[in-house]
């Protein structure tokens, strides 16, 4: 069984159907970009996985459970235990620290747990940074919170929507490498960015276009590492 | 972590909160000052009435009579009094309990060796009296003038009698005109015989008593030549406030039918302790002295519905103050309430955090403006009143569950859009 599967799953918002009929699998470990021009759904689709939408017709199921006939509050408890959440703009909590940041997610899983967090921070290379307030820290730095924050509660899939959108080539590397990480450990990843470079060094791209998958490419030689054409 | 939570709030981003607590605050001053000013003026000038001592006045019938004709006050210019020897009857009428004080009252003109003409007017000072009852009774009006303020010397003591006899009150303004103090002696010469009197202490009253000099019952008698006769008496009695029943009754008893009159009669309304003073003293005319407190009170009410309306309105102004301040800052926070909910919180931990923030800034807010307010009733009290207004316990928890609700109605409508907001529209930066 697939970890996560879209059966002809459609969102309409009036006449405009920001997902046309897609159907897709993607099994546990893997490591997946999503690619598409603006517009094309791919938030649309991630918000779906990520139950902080519902489809208006179709199934999704994530770890066998169809997770669009499930009510508000336990697609909160299934985000809660299964999905890591990174965005384009970080969006972190600007009068926490670092450290607190990631013990917020603790917070609303289980315990918030010091100890942890500090572990997770220094996965991301910001052990020293866990006592600045996110105005204190570069936007690759405030990514890193994200990507920790993201992992705390070893999450069955990490969803990241424009990691890297907002981040110069060197930070984009780190990430990346996180990334890599992540994979050799088992984590799922489903990144939708618009840069091919971050897009390649996935096993597998799909590519959307209005709402309809379009494309797959499967990266032969997968390795990982983002590497730049420059 | 929620404490850190509320604890990074508060201290990183206490300027967000700062108007907020500034508008309960606000709120709350205008709510405890008036609060304070309502309660305590209420108590002050009750307590001023009960002070004024005498709410109903004894007099002879024909001086009554001739007074409400003539509009003459000097009741002493008439020739008809009131027997002394009647007066411990005062205390066997039905409502004997409420009646709390009276005293005697004769007025004595004299003149002076220098030919100055004084009034003299002579009372019980703390008159010891055993009743048929068996009750004991001090009465007089070293309790019924207890606002007088003594400047010099001591109270006239009925008790050392010999002293007593001999000794004299004299007001403020008059002992200033004619240049004497306490141990002085003055001479007094009246209608009917003189006596030489020695000054025990000077008062100031703070009306038309201080041009007068005030001596015990039997010297004022005997200066006038009216052995055992009275000219007025004042009572101050415990009443319950009137109603349409008193009012007709006060009228004319005998229009009332017999249930009515029992029911008055059994009344503690001025109206009928007056009749049953009347009942007791021989020709005598007991009337309520409550035209002042009547319109006093009417004031008091008035103004205390004005400031109970302004303190409405003042909380219904935070209310709305806090209800537009809240909601802007969930809108500006729109994006981390959407992050929280998106990492795992449900809306009801999102709710609780907010209103514990709400709700610590409220407190001290409120805090802040319950002392502003207490502040602002002593200016208040000063200008208008003319008193310092002491705090009333009663207020604080009043305030406090006023600041209380208001904060919470006035966080309704941002806690309706927390709870309504989805993460999805607000963290793709759209
Ligand atoms: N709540 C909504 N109401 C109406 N239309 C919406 C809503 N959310 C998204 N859309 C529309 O759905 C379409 C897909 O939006 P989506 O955000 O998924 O695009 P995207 O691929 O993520 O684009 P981008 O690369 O710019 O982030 C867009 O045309 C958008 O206008
Ligand atoms: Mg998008």
């Amino acid at each position: 069984m697939s970890l996560l599967e879209l059966k002809n799953v459609y969102k309409i918002y009036g006449d405009l159907h920001a997902l046309d009929d897609v159907s897709l699998k993607v099994e546990k470990g893997e490591w997946v970009s999503i690619m598409g021009p603006s517009g094309s759904g791919k938030s649309t689709m991630m918000n779906i996985i990520g139950c902080m939408d519902k489809p208006s017709k179709g199934e999704v199921l994530l770890d066998g459970v169809d997770i669009s006939k499930e009510s508000k509050k336990n697609l909160t408890t299934i985000r809660r235990d299964k999905i890591g959440l990174i965005f384009q703009q970080f969006h972190l909590v600007n009068y926490l620290t670092a450290l607190e940041n990631v013990m917020l997610a603790q917070y609303y899983h289980s315990m918030p747990d010091e100890k942890e967090a500090l572990e997770a921070l220094e996965r991301v290379g910001l052990a020293d940074r866990a006592k600045h307030l996110p105005s204190q820290l570069s936007g690759g730095e405030q990514q890193r919170v994200c990507v920790a924050r993201a992992l705390i509660n070893y999450p069955e899939i990490i969803l990241a929507d424009e990691p890297t959108g907002n981040l110069d080539e060197a930070n984009e590397e780190i990430v990346v490498d996180l990334f890599h990480k992540l994979h050799t450990e088992g984590t799922t990843l489903i990144v939708v960015t618009h840069d091919p470079e971050v897009a390649e060094v996935a096993q597998r791209t799909l590519v959307l276009r209005s709402g309809k998958l379009s494309k797959e490419v499967v990266n032969e030689n997968f390795t990982g590492k983002i590497h730049f054409d420059s | 972590m929620f404490l850190r939570m509320i604890k990074g709030i508060l201290f990183r981003q206490w300027k967000k909160m700062l108007m907020i607590a500034f508008t309960i605050a606000l709120g709350a001053s205008l709510a405890s000052a008036m609060l304070s000013v309502m309660l305590d003026v209420g108590d002050k000038v009750n307590q001023e009435l009960k002070t004024y001592g005498a709410n109903i006045t004894v007099i002879p019938k024909e001086s009554s009579v001739l007074s409400e004709l003539y509009e003459v006050e000097d009741s002493d210019k008439v020739g008809a009094y009131l027997k002394e020897d009647e007066l411990g009857k005062i205390k066997t009428i039905f409502w004997a309990f409420n009646i709390v004080d009276f005293a005697p009252f004769v007025n004595a003109d004299a003149t002076l060796d220098d030919g100055t003409e004084v009034k003299v007017v002579g009372s019980w000072f703390d008159h010891h009296m055993e009743l048929p009852t068996g009750e004991q009774l001090d009465a007089g009006v070293a309790s019924m003038r207890s606002w007088w303020e003594l400047k010099e010397g001591t109270w006239l003591d009925e008790q050392l009698l010999d002293d007593a006899e001999n000794g004299a009150m004299i007001g403020k303004s008059l002992a200033q005109r004619l240049g004497v103090g306490s141990c002085d002696m003055i001479h007094l010469k009246g209608k009917n015989g003189e006596c030489e009197l020695k000054i025990v202490g000077v008062y100031d009253a703070g009306g038309e008593e201080d041009e007068q000099i005030y001596v015990l019952l039997d010297t004022a008698q005997a200066l006038a030549g009216l052995d055992g006769s009275v000219d007025k008496i004042e009572v101050s009695a415990l009443t319950t406030p009137d109603n349409e029943l008193a009012e007709k009754a006060a009228k004319d008893p005998s229009s009332l039918t017999a249930a009515q009159y029992e029911t008055w009669y059994c009344t503690a309304y001025a109206s009928s302790i007056c009749y049953q003073i009347q009942e007791v003293i021989t020709d005598s005319v007991a009337a309520p002295v409550r035209q002042v407190a009547d319109s006093e009170g009417a004031i008091l009410e008035k103004t205390q519905l004005l400031m109970i309306l302004i303190t409405i309105l003042s909380l219904i102004g935070a209310a709305l103050g806090i209800c537009n301040l809240v909601t802007a800052s969930v809108m500006e926070r729109s994006q981390e309430i959407g992050l929280m909910k998106a990492i795992g919180a449900q809306n009801s931990s999102v709710t609780l955090l907010l209103l514990t923030e709400i709700f610590i800034t409220a407190v001290i807010g409120g805090t802040a403006g319950f002392f502003a307010g207490f502040g602002f009733a002593q200016i208040i009290g000063r200008t208008v009143f003319g008193s310092a207004i002491s705090l009333k316990p009663m207020v604080v928890p009043i305030v406090a569950v006023l600041v209380v609700a208001v904060t919470l109605i006035g966080s309704i409508p941002a806690m309706r859009m927390l709870t309504r907001l989805r993460p999805t529209e607000v963290l793709h930066g759209r």
